[in-house]
């Protein structure tokens, strides 16, 4: 937690700076975006990838104990890969807007 | 000391000129192309297809295609009632994966699918079917009973509850279809060209270009896992297709 006040503090120190230096909010706001892209990414891939994990163990799992279900098993673990997976995709999504729009 | 790493902006990645009819509606860029290719190819391979009792050669690969996506897809999502959406699953699994594989044969080294348009184009189709499909087979009233209104809530807790149904089902489901296709796509296009311009810049700056074999094995081990991420968003997105076209098929209680 104290991390990301120390960091939150840092980067509005950055802000400042820019905005010192070169006198033009526009700069501070896309310095401030282009450093705080890498957070929203690194945020929001953090619980898919939790995510992503634990489902495709526990589907390794049901097909070692069911070899005969492995195709059923499959097509559900991909299906839900591909829905946990959406959130980490927004996060990208975020990432490209802060850092080049 | 050495040279920095020069990583071009995005709009030199996704943004091709025009071949003609610059700032036309009819403008024909690397993109038009590519969805161009995306239909003409998989015609062409199907109408190549010899119909003999024992296939061989395209036939097999035709066949193959058509057979995995009826029993991977419709088989394991819908059932055999759903068999009738065949040629439509079908031509989706096909454009979307023939719209991604470019991204890795030279020359074009662009998935069509990571700009927004097309996407969201096929995402408008998978919405408007399920739509279609779910006040074809249970009635407009039916319908927006059944994905509205879950049976078993509470009185007073129906208005949210329906409020999260109506924009899990009718909002989120065609923006997360096209996100995540245009999301993945473009995030491997993204992680092609960093592996790229890391090797030309290794071999650019002379005593570092010892680790560009590493480098340059990465690109090549990335340019198989894209092989593989194409034909599986082709088949997610065909699979969800399904599995939305199978829940307005039947009310889920």
């Amino acid at each position: 937690m104290s991390a990301l006040a120390s960091t939150a503090a840092q980067l509005v120190e950055l802000a400042t700076e820019a905005t010192d230096a070169t006198a033009t909010a526009a700069d501070a706001k896309a310095t401030a975006g282009a450093s705080s892209a890498g957070f929203a990414y690194g945020l929001a891939a953090i619980g898919p990838g939790i995510g992503i994990g634990y489902l495709v163990g526990q589907a390794v799992q049901a097909m070692a104990r069911q070899p005969e279900a492995a195709g059923q098993v499959q097509t559900t673990m991909f299906l839900g890969i591909a829905f946990t997976e959406a959130l980490a995709l927004i996060g990208f999504v975020v990432f490209i807007l802060l850092k080049f729009a | 000391m050495f040279a920095a790493l020069e990583f071009p902006p995005i709009d030199n990645l996704v943004k091709w000129p025009a071949y003609f009819g610059e700032g036309q509606f009819y403008e024909f860029n690397k993109i038009a192309l590519i969805s161009l290719l995306a239909v003409i190819i998989p015609t062409i391979l199907f109408l190549m297809a010899k119909r003999d009792l024992v296939p061989s050669g395209v036939q097999n690969l035709v066949e193959g295609t058509v057979e995995f996506v009826e029993k991977q897809v419709i088989l394991s999502a819908i059932g055999p009632q759903g068999l009738k959406y065949t040629p439509l699953l079908l031509s989706i699994f096909l454009f979307v994966f023939f719209g991604n594989i470019f991204e890795v044969i030279p020359t074009f080294h662009m998935p069509a699918n990571a700009r927004m348009a097309n996407p969201v184009v096929l995402a408008v189709v998978a919405w408007v079917t399920f739509i279609g499909v779910g006040i074809k087979s249970q009635g407009f009233g039916g319908f927006m009973k059944s994905s509205l209104f879950p049976p078993g809530v509470p009185k007073a807790l129906m208005p949210l509850v329906s409020l999260i149904e109506f924009i899990s089902t009718f909002l989120l489901r065609p923006f997360g279809l096209a996100v995540r296709l245009f999301a993945n796509m473009l995030a491997g296009h993204i992680l092609l060209v960093t592996f790229g311009v890391l090797c030309i810049t290794l071999w650019q700056v002379g005593p570092l270009a010892a680790i560009l074999p590493f480098s340059f094995a990465m690109l090549v081990g990335l340019t198989g896992f894209e092989v593989m991420v194409s034909l599986i968003q082709a088949f997610v997105f065909s699979l969800l297709t399904a599995v939305y076209i199978s829940l307005s098929m039947s009310a889920h209680h």
